[in-house]
């Protein structure tokens, strides 16, 4: 298994919406989320502030347009779709591409920033 | 010589003395002398001020400036119960009563005031007394256990305080009042006679224009003791029936000590001294009531304060000096707020007087302008003293009026001004800030709402009376700069947390989505969600993992425990007041064992068990739970803990059972989500060793029943609970403490602890007593029948978790590998104990662990 493969993890109707859980993915721990659209996301588990694995954990929502996640840590916000953190620019957590088919939802390659 | 410390005595220890050695240790005037303080009362510098409140208190400490007993700088020698008799101006030292001579380079006298009592026949007689310290109201309440009737000679605002003092007692009151209304020196007819009607509603009967011919006295033909008080003669012929008399007919100055050793004294009284507050003598000052600047006596504390300060600027080469008081005063007496200010008598040359009074409501304003109409020069309030923040600014600054003054006085509904005042105006006259200051600092600290003005520029943080000023001046800057006084708690609802609250209730919401869609925009985030989830669970208390609330909660209510550094979890089980059995506390040892966690005691006297990865939690709970443990909810914004002294059970000094009050409590209250984290405390004795007046509420034994103070905390920045009522039987101190946590939970910002929610309150602590003890708002029963419905639907969040399969499935490390737990989380070990291992970047695992499709 390498990182460029997709990988099937669980089905959507098993993730809650606007909350998220962790899925051992390409040997990492990841965040996989489903927001209220009904778009799934998976980011790196791994908050680089709190150095924890926990962002699964947070709360979802949304800052204007943006879907986001705050650590349930020290409540950094990080964008769903990017990874891309909302209150520091310099700092980014791995995103994944993500498709369901078939009501499975499937992990792909990390996104390039 | 400049080694030679010098000496400072000062003579006399109250509040104006203890203020004097304040400053003096806090500006390093004791770098340079050593400093000896001699204060006659058996007990260090107390608030005088508040001096009625000491019935209300538990012990006469709490009235203490100094509860300590001595200063924090070793050069500072407090000598109590102790008189300076005599000064020697020639060998420079005071003899003291009991015989020692004290050397002095500089003598600060404070020894204060005396109650004047006029040379009325039977004065002396048992039952009558002064009202200036503490043992004079312990005589009082003594003589008023055996009394059912008192007379206050004296209707000024101390003996109005006296006869308030009177009234705490049980007695049926009288005021004899000489001049022909009540307060003379601050208000004109028409004020007095507002203040009458208000204070004869509370019972008490008002003599004005009445003078004592004298006391009248028991004799043995009559049955009674000889010498013993029976009432008043007034001159013209009637008679009052008092069993207790308090003279409160002024006060003079006591400047024996300055008289005898050949100092100056004014010719109405006093020390007389110049600017600097200096006398005669160029190494004796005088400070406070005992003084007379420029041959005038001030009987209030504030230019006591302001004199205490001149002397240490000068002793420290400053420049400071004291030209005159402001004599505005404002204040609730009796629950009557009273206000005078500025020349209050029209006594300006062509003064010109506006009124608006509302004989119904009890309400009297009145305004003195200038001839021409242009300035405002003072005024009298009784009933509703609200405008007294903006008006007493107006009359210090000289500001031109506005053009309809008249605006000023009318009652809100019909419009208030808004106020141009100039930048030099004195807005918050206590910590002496400027409209200016205010203005600059919101603008440079960029302050949006009121908390964060009132921290940056201090003004309304000591007694709140010009925070509507600060209000206007905050708005006024933030819409100058284009900005609203922001008061949404978020971006996704322009609503504060109470609106919130309001909003649910009415609405009868249960869903956030329902809330968000109506009254707010987005799909919420960490800001708002946990204060809906935590509104929802106040209203309704249900279990906040149900399907609808699940996705709310806070990090911590999410899996119902405390994440810790490394993503693990700490788990607190209940042990209601602190007290467990040794069974349990085996299990609790047990469990630790089993699953490798670190244990720690907790502060709130329980055991906190660390280092439970995520899902662990329910396996460790269901051994808990079997064992007869639930919840501690250390993880909610909700009741923590009622910590409880040992009490008199065991205890040789305790007086009341204070654990099984902190277990009912705990019990009672568990569960109870808030706007932020809720702790308890109870004293079985005045010991106080379960520190509940470091508690949101804290409940003391007294020798009758329960003290109840609220509003305190530890933390980072402590407060200390202040008391509401006192010597409560159990029933009222449930039903006043229902009241009290419900209203909070009712009204407070999101994430605000009981103290800084005071802080919001107008009226402060007496607005919430009027509320939860008088039942001012008519919302008691309300709030009893809430927390009732708490009580009654409460049910363990574990252990209902434990039986949800639902519920359950969250707590998996891995949705696609539930057996696998997550690599990030290592630990080493420590004091014989596991400790978390900190990772500088997520673990990789490869391909080692295999993962199962789903």
């Amino acid at each position: 298994m390498t990182q460029e493969e997709w990988q099937p993890v669980c089905p959507v109707e098993e993730l809650e919406v606007e909350r998220g859980v962790t899925a051992l993915v390409h040997g990492q721990a990841l965040a996989i989320f489903r927001t209220h659209d009904d778009s799934v996301y998976a980011l790196g588990n791994y908050d680089p502030f709190a150095k924890a694995s926990v962002l699964a954990r947070g709360i979802v929502g949304t800052r204007g347009d943006v879907p986001f996640v705050a650590s349930p840590m020290h409540k950094h916000a990080f964008d769903l779709r990017t990874g891309r953190c909302l209150d520091d620019d310099h700092v980014a957590v791995p995103s994944y591409e993500v498709k369901v088919v078939d009501g499975l939802v499937h992990v792909g390659p990390r996104l390039l920033a | 010589m400049t080694h030679t410390r010098k000496t400072l005595v000062v003579a006399g220890h109250g509040m104006v003395g203890h203020r004097f050695v304040q400053a003096a240790i806090e500006r390093g005037l004791t770098e340079r002398f050593d400093v000896v303080v001699v204060g006659e009362e058996p007990r260090p510098a107390y608030d005088r001020v508040a001096l009625t409140s000491f019935f209300s208190a538990s012990t006469a400490d709490e009235l203490s400036l100094l509860p300590e007993g001595q200063y924090d700088d070793p050069r500072v020698r407090l000598l109590l119960d102790t008189t300076v008799t005599a000064v020697d101006r020639d060998t420079r030292t005071v003899a003291l009563d009991d015989g020692q001579l004290l050397g002095f380079d500089v003598l600060v006298l404070a020894t204060g005031a005396a109650p004047f009592v006029p040379p009325v026949p039977g004065r002396d007689l048992d039952g009558c007394f002064v009202y200036r310290t503490i043992e004079d109201l312990e005589a009082i309440r003594e003589a008023a256990a055996m009394a059912t009737t008192g007379a206050v000679i004296g209707g000024g605002l101390l003996g109005l305080e006296a006869a308030n003092a009177l009234v705490q007692l049980g007695l049926d009151t009288h005021v004899v009042e000489m001049a022909p209304r009540l307060m003379p020196v601050q208000l004109d007819p028409a004020g007095g006679a507002t203040l009458v009607r208000h204070i004869e509603k509370l019972g008490v009967t008002v003599h004005t224009g009445a003078a004592t011919s004298s006391v009248l006295g028991s004799d043995e033909a009559a049955g009674a003791p000889a010498g013993r008080v029976t009432g008043l003669a007034l001159a013209e012929g009637a008679t009052v029936p008092a069993e207790v008399v308090v003279f409160s007919a002024g006060i003079r100055p006591r400047d024996g000590l300055a008289r005898e050793c050949g100092l100056d004294v004014a010719e109405r009284g006093g020390v007389l001294v110049d600017e600097q507050c200096r006398t005669r003598d160029a190494g004796i000052f005088a400070i406070g009531e005992c003084a007379a600047p420029a041959g005038r006596m001030y009987g209030l504390v504030a230019p006591g304060y302001q004199m205490a300060e001149v002397v240490v600027d000068v002793l420290l080469d400053g420049l400071g000096g004291f030209t005159g008081a402001d004599m505005s005063t404002k204040l609730k007496l009796l629950g009557v707020d009273v206000a005078s200010f500025g020349d209050a008598f029209a006594t300006t040359d062509g003064a010109l007087e506006l009124v608006f009074a509302d004989a119904v409501a009890g309400i009297y304003k009145k305004l003195v302008v200038s001839a021409d109409g242009s300035r405002l020069l003072g005024g009298v309030l009784v009933g509703d003293a609200s405008a007294y923040g903006v008006l007493r600014p107006m009359v210090s600054s000289g500001m031109d009026l506005p053009e309809n003054p008249e605006e000023l006085i009318l009652p809100a509904a019909r419009g208030t001004a808004q106020v141009g005042m100039p930048d030099g105006a004195v807005v918050c006259s206590c910590n002496n800030v400027t409209k200016g200051t205010i203005c600059s600092t919101i603008d440079a600290q960029g302050c949006a709402d009121l908390p964060c003005a009132k921290a940056c520029t201090r003004a309304g943080t000591t007694c709140g009376s010009c925070l509507p000023v600060v209000k206007n001046l905050l708005t006024e800057r933030l819409e100058a700069g284009g900005r609203r006084v922001a008061t949404g708690i978020c971006e996704h609802f322009d609503l504060t947390r109470q609106e919130l609250f309001d909003l649910v209730s009415v609405h009868g919401y249960r869903r956030f989505d329902d809330i968000v869609e109506a009254h707010g925009r987005g799909r919420g985030c960490d800001v708002c969600k946990p204060a809906i989830a935590s509104i929802l669970a106040s209203q309704l208390n249900g279990h906040v993992l149900d399907a609808d609330t699940a996705a709310l909660q806070d990090t911590n209510d999410a899996y119902l425990a405390n994440i810790q550094r490394n993503g693990t979890y700490s788990v607190v089980p209940r042990v209601p007041g602190g007290e467990i059995t040794p069974e349990k506390l085996i299990v609790i040892g047990e469990v630790a064992r089993d699953f490798g966690l670190y244990t720690k005691i907790t502060g709130g006297q329980r055991i906190d068990l660390f280092g439970a990865r995520m899902e662990e939690l329910p396996a460790i709970w269901r051994r808990l739970v079997d064992a007869g443990f639930e919840s501690g909810h250390a993880y909610g914004k909700s009741l923590r803990t009622v910590k409880s002294c040992v009490g008199s059970t065991w205890c040789r000094y305790g007086v009341q059972d204070s654990v099984q009050l902190a277990i009912d409590l705990e019990l009672r209250y568990r569960g109870l989500r808030s706007p932020h984290k809720l702790k308890g405390g109870v004293s079985g004795c005045a010991r106080e060793c379960a520190e509940a007046r470091s508690k949101d509420f804290g409940v003391i034994a007294t020798e009758k029943g329960w003290n109840l103070y609220v509003c305190g905390n530890g933390g980072a920045t402590p407060a200390h609970a202040q008391l509401l009522a006192g010597d409560l039987s159990t029933e009222d101190l449930v039903r006043y403490l229902d009241r009290f946590l419900l209203y909070y939970v009712r009204t407070a910002d999101r994430l605000q602890r009981t103290s800084t929610w005071l802080g919001t309150i107008d009226g402060g602590l007496d607005r919430v007593r009027e509320i939860v003890v008088d039942d001012a708002l008519g919302l008691g029963a309300q709030l009893e029948a809430d927390m009732a419905r708490h009580v009654d639907t409460y049910v363990d969040e574990w252990k209902a978790t434990l039986d949800d399969s639902d519920k359950l499935a969250r707590f998996v490390s891995f949705v696609n590998a539930p057996g696998t737990p997550d690599p990030n989380i290592t630990f080493t070990t420590e004091r014989g104990q596991i400790r978390p291992a900190t990772l500088d970047q997520p673990v990789d695992l490869g391909a080692s662990i295999p993962v199962g499709a789903p």
